[in-house]
């Protein structure tokens, strides 16, 4: 498993997600705290491209081997590509969660939801105070 | 103190002494003066182990079993032999008394028992993915219903009235709840008419439901029922009698989603009805909305084989109001008795009682057909049981007619006017390997004369 | 004990012996069954039934002796844990004993080889008894009307809503939400969906009791029924209960007693006295039906007047001979002699309102003579010790985990009582007062001991398993962390409840020194800790053939 980190090139939601964010185009992924949370991921449905999600609302659920969790959605967009290799692979969810366990790909529809989220610093501030 | 429990008054002082207690009711101080009971419960006092015995054994003694009479009685349960190896193993505590395998480290024999039900249900419905067991038949078929439903959303079922009548009121009791229409499709010649059939199914229709064989005995042509329903992306939900399955095509290749049954034909007792045991096999992409226990094939810390319940996160106690099923305690130690059962019959056995039975039918149905007043209701292919007609009055002179068998201590089987209004006078007859021809015989000359006399004596009062 | 893991060099013989299924046993040509030989003249196959219904490829069914298959289930048994064998204190399922009376009585051929669609008139003693179990089931809920049909405690759940939904629409309401506590069984918001109603959660108090207030804002004319334990899943009775039933009858919603936990009040509190409306039973827990590895169970329902025009039929009914009159709420004795011939026992199916069935013929009948064979035994007052006996022992364990520094590192989250008696310091002076309480279960978290010892309650519970006992019920109730749920039954004696908080203080010990060892465990079980992982990610659920 991974070494707890929270790159400082992402933006954090408060339920445990990420975003990287290129020009109009954001990828989506669950933090190291979620997937530590949650234990060894064994299962991932992929939602289809051209869905659109909505910031804050659950666009996906991965599952353990004892709980279940949605995974929200840090901005709004329409999905255009989806990591299909976790479907065989949950396990990168868990191994490398902001590098081969990204989620989905998705335009970002309005762009001023990012000043919303967290830059690392503040993320990683909260999960102290939650701790 | 009683037999059951084992505190004495040395232990009952040291124990409230521990707490911290004076007495056993302080311990119940949390309950408002309100709700106390305050007095005994108005239950006689207890009896002794051989009084128990005894109070039991006479209630027993006022029930006519398969023991006491020559019993043609089927529809849905059957009086098999269950040999007595079954017996022994579910006397044996370390099936009796566990719960369901929750440490996997201490219950690898129920989960390997799991994984091998779980295999033969698949071998004989020819469909890839089985559970652990359901409750019995009909809320399996409910139980369906219900995955059918998450499946595709839709709003309508549609049923034969083949189908076995508790399971099509099970369906309607249990999806009242979320809002189906439910949509009956009736008999012709003793099968689902396929005309009706075809045209009750639409792009509406999130499931039908075929019994197999169906209640009157009749195979049903399964593949042609369900490719109609297939043409409207419906799902295909098959009810099957197991101990058939020898002889019928497998409903996994007739191109059924779902096959459930009952499972008291594999090794359980009649119980009057029950405990036994529902399965539930499906094909694969169903897998995670089946539901009930799943056991799965892992490994160990030191790489050994081993079981453990898995794709747990379908089930209620983890996934809550969005599970697949509400279903938690099933019915594994019955659904042990179907899997013992069925390797006792092995691959030759199953095929030759199935044969055994559809010769055995056959002549019995020959034979009462050419009883005087006695007629088939259809001419269909049957396996272990047949409808017949007896010209009498309806459901009533089906009753007196069963009256005067009985007292000759021959039950000749179900009367149908009970749960079919259209075939008042009709009477379903069962066949087991416990029914020898000469049973056959006696059944054809007891029936012959209550036939005889019931008409007569219809004839004389009027 | 050596925390080592490689195969081979601490094997025990059960470990040694690897796991093989029947499928992989026998020989072509084996058999344990030889058919009656066919006594009728045989007619060929394709006359009787069409090639193309036939199957066209045998089921790869195993081919084995007789001996062989003794032997190889004999064995798998020994690979499982028992209550036979051992203490069992998985909370919320009262793995309480099974007297083997039960299992005699009803293999009697009159009760097991009875059949279903046999004539009322020929299977008297069969509705007597499931009469006179009812009228014992209704006395303990303290509500007039039963159903024995439901086959476990979730069936029963559902046949509840229904009855609800059923109750409401007789009476022109269509309300959406059911109200369920956090601390709820896992069966409860799943009935709740499948009977086509949306859960709201209901918050509890520091006292782990329902929050009143929460109830309050969230009762309202939507809400078709309040579904709760009491006590609740924490082992503690909710001391506002007449409360609670005023507030959900007072926007008239039904209130649900799931009765998981009725093995601490029997005989001492009844749910129809609290005010609910219809109450599960679960026989394979308050009345002794073995659980069988996972069923079968039994769910029967108990309800008030105002439900029970729509219970699921058919119903028993018990009629004076020569008499018009039904009368299905005698209050005779459930253990008075028959009065054979005055009166008999009928299956009614005339129920217009009815739900209707939730599944085939009467209900699981085996359970219902082991549970009235049950109640016949102990009659009324060895029900209220049984129920006595149960919140003792609880107690007491409670107390000697106290005694032992247990507590310290898996801490009681709710169920505080000394307030009541002074506080602390009285608590802590020799015998003084309690500090915890609970009903017939109570529930630690093992918050502190992950963080001071660096081992999870799963590592305890697979510890556990080397002592030789079952682990209580682990991560359940959700709103504790790390959660540990212990129900010892009115079974066990003073000194198994001492040798089990002597295990736990053992292994809390043993942690302390080297934490590995209970990370590593089991080392003695059958097989040693499982990949759960491994099976949910790549699920093979059968044999390859």
């Amino acid at each position: 498993m991974a070494q707890e980190t929270y790159p400082a090139d992402l933006l954090y939601h408060a339920e445990h997600d990420w975003a990287r964010l290129e020009d109009d185009i954001a990828t989506l992924g669950i933090t190291w705290h979620a997937q530590d949370a949650l234990g060894e991921i064994v299962f991932f449905e992929p939602p289809a491209p051209g869905t659109q999600i909505a910031a804050g609302e659950p666009y996906t659920e991965v599952e353990s081997v004892k709980a279940v969790s949605d995974v929200i959605a840090p901005v709004s967009g329409e999905i255009v590509e989806v990591n299909g290799d976790l479907v065989d692979s949950p396990e990168a969810l868990n191994e490398d969660p902001y590098g081969a366990g990204w989620i989905v790909k998705i335009r970002v529809s309005d762009p001023s939801e990012q000043d919303a989220l967290m830059d690392h610093e503040t993320y990683v501030a909260s999960l102290a105070t939650t701790a | 103190m009683s037999r059951y429990t084992a505190v004495t008054p040395d232990d009952l002082a040291r124990m409230l002494a521990t707490i911290g207690v004076d007495s056993i009711d302080e311990l119940f101080s949390s309950i408002p003066a309100g709700v106390r009971l305050g007095r005994e419960l108005a239950l006689p006092d207890g009896l002794s182990e051989s009084e128990v015995y005894a109070h039991l054994r006479e209630l027993a003694g006022r029930n006519v079993s398969a023991e006491d009479e020559v019993c043609f009685l089927g529809g849905g349960m059957y009086d098999h032999y269950v040999p007595a190896m079954i017996d022994m193993l579910l006397g044996r505590s370390e099936f009796l008394t566990p719960y369901t395998p929750y440490q996997p480290e201490v219950s690898q024999g129920g989960l390997q028992v799991m994984f091998e039900f779980q295999t033969a249900i698949c071998e004989l419905t020819g469909l890839d993915v089985s559970n652990a067991s359901v409750y019995e038949g009909p809320s399996a078929l409910a139980a369906a219903g219900y995955l059918a439903k998450l499946t595709n959303k839709r709003r309508r079922f549609v049923i034969s009235r083949g189908v076995h009548p508790h399971s099509r009121e099970a369906l309607r009791t249990l999806s009242a709840g979320y809002d189906m229409e439910v949509e009956e499709v009736p008999l012709r010649d003793g099968v689902t008419d396929p005309e009706a059939w075809a045209s009750a199914i639409d792009e509406t229709v999130s499931a039908v439901f075929i019994g197999q064989p169906n209640f009157l005995g009749a195979v049903e042509d399964v593949a042609g029922l369900a490719a109609i329903a297939r043409e409207h992306g419906a799902l295909v939900v098959c009810s099957a009698d197991p101990l058939t399955l020898g002889i019928l095509e497998a409903p996994g290749e007739q191109g059924v989603d779902v096959c459930v049954g009952e499972g008291q034909t594999l090794g359980n007792r009649l119980d009057f009805g029950g405990p036994s045991f529902g399965f539930f096999a499906a094909r694969s992409e169903h897998v995670r909305r089946m539901p009930g226990r799943i056991a799965g094939e892992t490994v160990d810390a030191d790489g050994r084989r081993g079981f453990v319940l898995t794709l747990q996160t379908r089930e209620q106690h983890i996934r809550r109001e969005k599970a697949t099923s509400n279903i938690c305690t099933a019915q594994a130690l019955n659904a042990l008795a179907g899997v013992v059962y069925l390797c006792w019959l092995g691959r030759r056995g199953l095929v030759e009682l199935g044969e055994l039975m559809v010769q055995r039918t056959a002549y019995a149905r020959d034979a009462l057909c050419a009883i005087d007043g006695v007629e088939a209701i259809h001419s269909q292919p049957v396996v272990r049981e047949f409808a017949v007609s007896l010209d009498v009055d309806g459901l009533d002179g089906v009753l007196r007619v069963l009256d005067r068998c009985a007292v000759e201590g021959v039950n000749p089987g179900y009367p149908l006017g009970r749960t079919y209004s259209e075939y008042a006078s009709g009477l379903l007859v069962a066949i087991t390997e416990q029914r020898s021809r000469a049973d056959i015989d006696l059944l054809v000359g007891v029936l012959g004369r209550a036939v005889a006399a019931e008409r007569g004596a219809v004839g004389a009062t009027a | 004990m050596s925390v080592q893991s490689r195969p081979g060099s601490h094997e025990t013989a059960m470990q040694r012996d690897r796991a093989e299924t029947i499928f992989a046993k026998g020989a072509p040509g084996r058999r344990a069954f030889v058919a009656p030989a066919i006594d009728v003249p045989v007619r060929p196959l394709d006359e009787l039934i069409p090639a193309g219904m036939r199957r066209a490829r045998e089921p790869r069914l195993p081919e084995v002796s007789e001996p062989e298959l003794v032997r190889h289930y004999v064995n798998l048994s020994r690979r499982n844990f028992d209550l036979d064998s051992g203490f069992y204190p998985l909370g919320s399922c009262t793995m309480k004993h099974n007297p083997r009376l039960h299992e005699r009585v009803a293999a009697l051929p009159g009760h097991a080889r009875l059949h279903p669609f046999q004539e009322p008139s020929r299977a008297q003693g069969a509705l007597e008894l499931m009469w006179r179990l009812e009228r014992a089931l209704s006395e303990i809920a303290g509500l007039p009307h039963v159903s024995l049909q439901p086959s476990a405690g979730s069936h029963g759940e559902l046949a509840g809503v229904l009855l609800t939904r059923a109750y409401h629409d007789a009476r022109g309401e269509h309300r959406t939400k059911v109200l369920t506590p956090d601390t709820a069984h896992g069966t409860n918001p799943a009935t709740v969906t499948m009977a086509g109603y949306d859960v709201v959660k209901v918050g509890i108090d520091a006292n782990g009791g329902v929050d009143i207030e929460d109830l309050r804002a969230k009762a309202d004319t939507d809400v078709a029924c309040l579904m709760l334990t009491n006590p609740s899943t924490l082992g503690l009775f909710d001391e506002n209960i007449e409360e609670i039933a005023k507030i959900v009858h007072d926007v008239g919603a039904t209130l649900y007693y799931d009765g998981a936990n009725l093995n601490a009040v029997m005989g001492k509190s009844r749910p129809g006295d609290m005010g609910f409306d219809i109450v599960h039973f679960n026989l394979h827990k308050t009345f002794t039906q073995p659980h069988g590895g996972g069923g079968p169970g039994s769910g029967p329902i108990a309800v008030s007047d105002r439900v029970e025009p729509f219970l699921p039929h058919p119903v028993i009914v018990r009629r004076r001979v020569g008499d018009d009159e039904q009368n299905g709420q005698d209050h005779r004795h459930p253990a008075d002699p028959a009065d054979t011939g005055s009166e008999i026992f009928d299956l009614d199916h005339d129920r217009p309102q009815s739900i209707g069935r939730l599944r085939g013929f009467q209900g699981n009948y085996g359970c219902f003579v082991r549970s009235y064979a049950y109640i016949c035994s102990l009659g009324a007052a060895g029900l209220r010790d049984v129920s006595e006996v149960a919140v003792l022992n609880a107690n007491y364990l409670l107390a000697r985990l106290g005694e032992l520094g247990v507590l310290d590192l898996l801490t009681p989250a709710y169920g505080r009582v000394d307030h009541v008696n002074g506080g602390e310091d009285v608590a802590e002076s020799p015998g003084a007062r309690r500090k915890w309480g609970c009903m017939h279960e109570f529930v630690l978290s093992g918050a502190p001991m992950k963080r001071e010892l660096k081992i999870r309650t799963l590592d305890l519970a697979k510890r556990l398993l080397d002592h030789g006992v079952h682990p209580p019920t682990v991560y359940f109730p959700l709103v504790v962390e790390e959660a540990l749920l212990i129900e010892p039954t009115e079974t066990e004696t003073r000194e198994t409840l001492d040798r089990f908080a002597e295990s736990l203080a053992e292994i809390l010990r043993e942690a302390r020194e080297d934490p590995e060892i209970a990370r590593g465990a089991p080392y003695t079980t059958p097989v040693r800790r499982l990949d759960e992982g491994a099976a949910a990610k790549r699920p093979v659920l059968r044999e390859s053939l």
